[in-house]
């Protein structure tokens, strides 16, 4: 996917515009937020959760190598084939080997935003095979040949109306001639139209919510069942997983789980929580000939080393971007990349720089709402912040904002000039909107006049009147 | 017995805008038994600069603020924002400098929203004022997440005769003010305001109060853009009772 967060103001435009996406979105309260705070009101321990996932988070991140490697010993032991992938290229090559190598022409994928991150459909299909997306989601945007713009709820930005009119256009050729208008219909026909193509895949590609290190295993949560038959029909299970994403043991993975799904979908479960752990062993009624994981680095050990370590806790619920304001009414494309809301705005930047990207750490009011539900308590509005004091060392933000800046904190420090400047600017303003109470339009303040009042200051300055107050008494 | 001293942050906005919700916190503090003083060498929190990076200018600032106030018992300011920098913030800007950590810390410890002070330290619970109505009230994001601002402002409003707070739908969702945000990215800030307005209308209470003096200039701006008859106060005007001029962006006649 070519990054288009460099036009992240003009896509915000658009997609404030946007009726459709407007009213997709009013479905996150409901169907998110609601939800998630119905079910953590049921939970007592859900703070306690939240500390001893963080805690689980660090001690992976502080021993990374070890249980990386512990893992990779693990998948050998039963089978399996670990490969490691320093970037997106290699990423991509290693997967593309594979299908090669086993004469692919068809793979099936579960949902993984790793395949996302490395445009692993495209290269696919580059090699002439033929890409089928199992999770409804994905699914849809396949069809619709549009990214996803949310990590849990890839196709949240469509209504209902949009997905029926996909599926009249797309499934008329398989013989379904039906408009539909309900939920269940439009996913009765999608796993119709799905089921037959498990059988046909050679391959099936998933990502990974966890690796566990104790076993090898992968774990994949879904609520349609996709995952589950995309790894256990074809003939090859290829995972696609970042480095990050390896927990110590399966108890360490269950606490996660119970996090996960409540912060995501505010499930106390998921429906489908899939263990794969190797190829089909003797005697197994099934299961894929061959097992790989592929391990995506991307920059993440960079991470590791520097600022943003906190960011890679990460279980990628999506909660933080459900409770965001900004998100909620822009939407996740309006990011321009991969991964939107409050953690693709840390992350985004460090994938892609801060001259693609840096719109994306200013486009918060720091009303840490996400950081409150983070279930893994990462700091998101302090990670945006040290984007900001980046951007502020290399003088990235706009020249004007600079010096507007810098006047101001030349005055701020400086207290016995500031009060009698002051002063006199705001005996200025007051005498401007005299009676008024308030300015439709004041020069320079365009941002906010245009579709605000201005409150007219009171009168003077308080520090002005409180030292006249003081003479009078003495 | 001598009485504890506070030192009255008085936050740049209200200095600038609206002096009297710094006339109201004084008369609320010592009407609850405390000295009030308003050191001179104080402006600005440094908010504008520490969130947008300038962490060289933010730090100057904050030890012009730690010096200023290193001799009160307590700091207290009628806005969640400045305090929330104060007390959650203040401390990490200095993790490299042992000395000036100490004193950040010392600061960040005795510094209090005003509201959170009155019934969390001054134990106070019932306020007079002559204010009657409905108000609704917005829950200012910093004063709420990162200080713990919730009740202790409807317990103080509830202890007025005759006024009732009608909670709007979603008043902990930011309002879009954001400081710097609400110019930067004006098409978001304002879309959010909007929706702040239309929960405010919904809950069909005439006043909206808050905590905090830049959302309240937000919210009001976009009320009356919208001439929404709305009238807006910070939350310390009605508690200490002067709340009877003119409220935020209201002209005199
Ligand atoms: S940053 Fe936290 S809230 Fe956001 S997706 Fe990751 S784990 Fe979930």
């Amino acid at each position: 996917m070519q990054p288009q967060s460099h036009r992240f103001k003009q896509n915000v435009s658009v997609a404030l515009q946007d009726v459709q996406l407007q009213k997709a979105l009013e479905r996150v309260q409901e169907g998110f937020v609601d939800k998630r705070a119905a079910v953590v009101s049921t939970l007592p321990e859900f703070e306690q959760l939240r500390e001893q996932g963080k805690a689980i988070r660090n001690h992976v991140l502080d021993n990374l190598d070890f249980y990386l490697q512990r893992f990779e010993s693990q998948v050998q032991a039963r089978g399996g084939q670990v490969h490691w992938a320093e970037n997106a290229q290699q990423a991509r090559d290693i997967v593309r080997d594979i299908c090669k190598r086993v004469g692919a022409k068809m793979v099936i994928k579960g949902k993984s935003m790793i395949s996302e991150e490395i445009a692993l459909n495209d290269a696919l299909e580059a090699d002439g095979l033929d890409v089928v997306e199992s999770d409804l989601g994905e699914y849809i945007l396949q069809l619709a040949q549009e990214p996803p713009s949310h990590i849990i709820a890839p196709a949240i930005h469509k209504t209902k109306a949009q997905i029926s009119e996909l599926f009249y256009h797309a499934h008329q050729k398989l013989g379904y001639t039906r408009k539909l208008d309900t939920v269940p219909d439009l996913v009765n026909e999608a796993r119709e139209v799905l089921r037959s193509r498990y059988l046909e895949a050679d391959v099936g590609i998933t990502g990974a919510n966890f690796l566990v290190a104790e076993t090898g295993s992968n774990i994949i949560v879904t609520n349609e069942g996709n995952g589950d038959l995309s790894c256990t029909l074809p003939r090859v299970h290829i995972v696609t997983a970042s480095i990050d994403k390896v927990v110590p043991t399966l108890d360490d993975a269950s606490a996660l789980l119970r996090l996960l799904a409540r912060s995501a979908t505010g499930q106390e479960i998921t429906s489908y929580t899939t263990f794969s752990s190797g190829p089909k062993r003797a005697g197994d009624p099934d299961g894929p000939d061959e097992y790989h994981v592929v391990l995506l680095d991307n920059g993440r050990t960079e991470m590791l080393a520097g600022a943003f370590r906190d960011m890679l806790r990460c279980i990628r619920c999506g909660a933080c971007m459900n409770h965001c304001p900004v998100y909620g009414v822009i939407g996740g494309h309006s990011y321009g990349w991969v991964y939107p809301g409050p953690m693709g705005s840390v992350l985004t930047p460090n994938f892609l720089g801060l001259d693609e990207a840096g719109d994306l750490a200013n486009a918060c009011t720091m009303n840490g709402h996400c950081a409150s539900v983070c279930p893994v308590k990462i700091p998101l509005p302090d990670l945006l912040r040290e984007h900001r004091r980046r951007q502020f060392e290399r003088k990235l933000q706009p020249r004007f904002a600079r010096f507007a800046l810098a006047a101001w904190a030349t005055i701020v420090r400086r207290p016995r000039h500031y009060q009698p400047l002051m002063s006199m600017g705001i005996r200025i303003l007051n005498r401007l909107g005299r009676g008024k109470g308030r300015f439709k339009s004041l020069p320079m303040l365009g941002a906010w006049t245009q579709t605000r009042d201005l409150p007219a200051p009171q009168t003077q300055t308080f520090q002005s009147l409180w030292k006249k107050q003081r003479g009078d008494e003495r | 017995m001598n009485k504890a001293r506070i030192g009255l942050f008085v936050t740049c906005l209200v200095d600038l805008y609206r002096p009297s919700v710094a006339f109201a916190a004084i008369k609320l503090l010592e009407d609850a038994g405390y000295q009030v003083e308003v050191p001179e060498a104080q402006t600005c929190c440094g908010q504008p600069a520490f969130n947008s990076g300038d962490f060289g200018n933010t730090r100057e600032i904050a030890r012009q603020v730690i010096d200023a106030f290193a001799d009160f018992d307590y700091v207290v300011g009628a806005s969640g924002s400045c305090i929330g920098t104060i007390r959650a913030h203040y401390p990490d800007l200095f993790e490299n400098d042992p000395a000036w950590l100490a004193k950040a810390r010392d600061l960040s410890a005795k510094t209090y929203e005003l509201t959170s002070f009155l019934t969390d330290i001054a134990s106070i619970d019932t306020v007079e004022s002559s204010f009657r109505g409905e108000v609704t009230y917005h829950d200012s994001c910093s004063g709420l997440r990162e200080l713990g601002v919730k009740q202790q402002p409807r317990k103080l409003l509830d202890s007025i005769d005759g006024v009732s707070v009608n909670e709007m739908q979603h008043s902990e969702t930011c309002c879009g003010f954001g400081g710097t945000f609400c110019v930067k990215f004006p098409e978001i800030s304002t879309r959010l305001a909007s929706d702040k307005v239309d929960n405010i209308c919904d809950s069909r209470a005439p006043v909206l109060l808050g905590g905090d003096l830049g959302c309240l200039l937000n919210i009001s701006g976009r009320l009356q853009r919208l001439d929404k008859p709305v009238r807006v106060f910070h939350v310390a005007e009605v508690l200490a009772d002067m709340a009877d001029g003119a409220a935020i962006g209201e002209g005199e006649d």
